[in-house]
């Protein structure tokens, strides 16, 4: 019976912070790979700018023009870093002086008095390079002529740099992510299980236990606990007010009922006619049938309630039957019917609930008695038949005169053969349901000389 | 006998009290636990019939107290509730019986009698008439010394007779008070016990006479 239309608060709950986890874990992946990337252009630029300070400090001027000592330090700077490709081109305005003369000038002027080299990235020979640019001015001849210096090297190196901070990165994420899952379960977990324990106190209660629910809870579940105590409380009230009601509804039915049968009975001691006597009689018959119907009705709603919810007793059946037997003797004896009782000594226990099985008994008893003819014996007998207890009441009144037991067990029924005794047709559905309820069963038979035995086998323990 | 009768509807009451007083029964009535305190008070009772609903308490709190003050009168819950919890529950409580409204009063004073011949107490009602005394709560007479046990039916009988020797009831009359209601039986049920009552008061005095076409006296000699 569980509504599954919303999402369980667990699920969305770790959804939730699964999804935050994730998104932190992203943020922080691209922040740094960001940053180290460029830190590791930064760091390269430095090498790359020193070593193109170097050369262009290597500049020499002289009457015959510029001329430079390459300073093998600035290349071995270079390689020692990475196992980048590096270019040079040392150049007066167009004409390359030394070194590679497609590699490209900047694109914009430089200024000679730029202490520090500009950087620019470009396409070249197939791959992109890095380069740094710097103009001196050298005297030659005398004259003032601007030198720039170019360095190139491949950006292999950085690309492997960047590469393992991206791999070091995403694992670092991926471990957020982890670690955030992990968390947010527990979180998940933690925050839920006042609802799952209060869900457990509530559960556990027995089936008549109204008591209001006072289980230590957080602040956020106070609300719900209030609630659920103000429904207990209506509930309680309105299961009170329906007992009162069915308490208060028999009495004002029956004492009428009663001041009526009191009074048809004087009536019929005094009667002088035979036509008033058939007259009360019929009076007194009616009373009976209603004050009976009601009877068997109330106990029928007792049954369908219990049984939902069915006391768990050990019940000693010796001293049930004996009890019932008892409080029949008076009304058999008003027949003559003498009741025995059969292996009530013996200790027969059963499970369950005590009062639906003496209204079973009540049931049996109250057929018995009255399908009896006068002068005759009803036995009440109890004993262990193949690991389930048997109580039978057994008479030697009409039989079932064919009636099948499925028939006679449906509400209202009654058999063909007894309608000229007063009786509602809930007495068997009564018992048929209490043994089910037990896990037990009824079982109609007719002797082979006459009357009926009701034996009801119910499991033992 | 002599009955309280503690019951709040004060028709019921009377109808009640009439009833059994038909049978020679002596009945006082209280409409409250109150009024029943004083007539506990003033007069000593064979049995107490209880209703539970009274206007100032409820019956079960009566039964309470009876029972815890030791004081043992017999009482027979009569009530309106007809449950099967409730009949536990009083009993419980020391009650010696239940009966439930409306009731027949001939299972009424089966009960009564039931519970009297448990307790082994109340006052001997012995009857003498012509050579027997009756018994009616051992179900017995004895005649010339030798004591027979009467059945239910027989007891029944006899004692509406000898409430009236000499009278004729109708055999319409003595079905209505020997059969229950709740069954239907011919009049000519009545013979059979008729004979069986002659048959165990054979021997004394006393003769069940057959007025033919209009029913049984009993009569002395």
């Amino acid at each position: 019976m569980k509504r599954t239309g919303a999402i369980s608060l667990r699920k969305r709950l770790v959804l939730q912070l699964l999804a935050l986890a994730a998104a932190l874990a992203v943020l922080l992946y691209v922040t740094v790979r960001t940053v180290a990337g460029d830190a590791a252009e930064e760091t390269l630029d430095g090498v790359l700018g020193a070593a193109t300070l170097a050369i262009a400090d290597e500049l020499r001027g002289g009457e015959d023009g510029v001329s430079i000592d390459l300073p093998h330090e600035a290349f071995s700077i270079l390689g020692s870093i990475s196992q980048d490709r590096i270019f040079y081109r040392i150049a007066v305005g167009e004409v390359t002086v030394t070194g590679y003369d497609d590699l490209p000038a900047p694109a914009r002027k430089l200024g000679s008095g730029l202490a520090s080299p500009v950087f620019y990235t470009l396409p070249y020979r197939q791959t992109q390079v890095r380069v740094a640019a710097v103009e001196r001015v050298v005297l030659a001849d005398n004259a003032p002529v601007a030198v720039t210096v170019m360095v190139a090297q491949t950006r292999t190196g950085q690309d492997t740099i960047a590469a393992r901070v991206a791999n070091r990165a995403a694992g670092l994420g991926l471990g957020v992510f982890a670690l955030a899952a992990i968390l947010s379960m527990i979180t998940a977990g933690s925050v839920l299980r006042p609802i799952d324990r209060l869900a457990e106190a509530v559960g556990r209660r027995g089936p008549r236990d109204l008591r209001s629910v006072d289980h230590p809870s957080p602040a956020e579940l106070v609300p719900l606990i209030t609630a659920l105590n103000g429904f207990i409380a209506r509930l309680r009230a309105a299961l009170t007010r329906t007992e009162t009601f069915i308490t208060e509804a028999a009495h004002h039915i029956r004492t009428p009922l009663a001041t009526v049968r009191a009074k048809a009975e004087i009536a019929l001691r005094r009667a002088e006619t035979e036509e008033a006597r058939d007259t009360l009689r019929a009076v007194i018959r009616s009373v009976e049938e209603s004050a009976r119907s009601a009877s068997q009705l109330l106990d029928h709603a007792t049954v369908v309630y219990r049984s939902d919810r069915l006391a768990r007793e050990p019940v000693d059946l010796g001293k049930l039957v004996a009890g019932v037997a008892q409080s029949f003797a008076p009304t058999a004896e008003l027949k003559d019917l003498a009741i025995r009782t059969q292996g009530l000594e013996a200790a027969v226990t059963v499970t369950g609930d005590r009062l639906l099985l003496e209204s079973a008994l009540r049931n049996l008893m109250d057929n018995a008695v009255k399908y009896s003819p006068p002068d005759e014996e009803i036995l009440i007998s109890l004993e262990v038949v193949d690991g389930l207890a048997r109580v039978a009441v057994s008479d030697r009144g009409r039989g079932l005169s064919g009636v099948n037991q499925a028939e006679l067990t449906r509400r209202f029924a009654r058999g063909g053969n007894v309608r000229d005794i007063v009786g509602s047709g809930l007495g068997l559905t009564i018992v048929d349901e209490v043994t089910a309820a037990h896990g037990g069963r009824l079982d109609l038979s007719e002797h082979a000389e006459g009357g009926t035995c009701a034996a009801l086998f119910l499991p033992l323990g | 006998m002599r009955f309280l009768m503690i019951e709040d509807s004060a028709d019921l009451a009377q109808s009640v009290a009439e009833r059994l007083r038909l049978d020679g029964h002596a009945v006082d009535h209280a409409g409250s636990l109150a009024d029943a305190e004083d007539c506990l008070s003033a007069a000593p009772y064979d049995l107490i019939l209880l209703d539970l609903s009274l206007p100032d308490g409820d019956g079960r709190d009566f039964l309470i107290r009876q029972r815890r003050a030791r004081r043992d009168v017999p009482i027979i819950v009569m009530t309106a509730r007809a449950g099967v919890a409730d009949r536990v529950d009083v009993l419980d409580l020391g009650a010696d019986d239940y009966v439930t409204k409306p009731f027949d009063f001939a299972e009424l004073e089966a009960r009564c009698r039931a519970v009297l011949r448990r307790r082994g107490g109340a006052t001997q009602t012995v009857q003498r008439f012509a050579g027997f005394t009756f018994n009616p709560l051992t179900a017995q007479v004895v005649i010339a010394n030798e004591p027979r046990e009467l059945r239910n039916r027989e007891l029944r009988l006899l004692e509406i007779l000898l409430a009236a020797p000499d009278r004729i009831f109708s055999k319409a009359q003595l079905c209505d008070r020997l059969f229950s209601y709740a069954e239907s039986v011919s009049d000519n049920a009545i013979e059979v016990y008729i004979a069986r009552l002659r048959k165990k008061l054979e021997g004394s005095g006393a003769r069940i006479e057959t007025v033919r076409g209009l029913g049984y006296r009993i009569s002395a000699g």
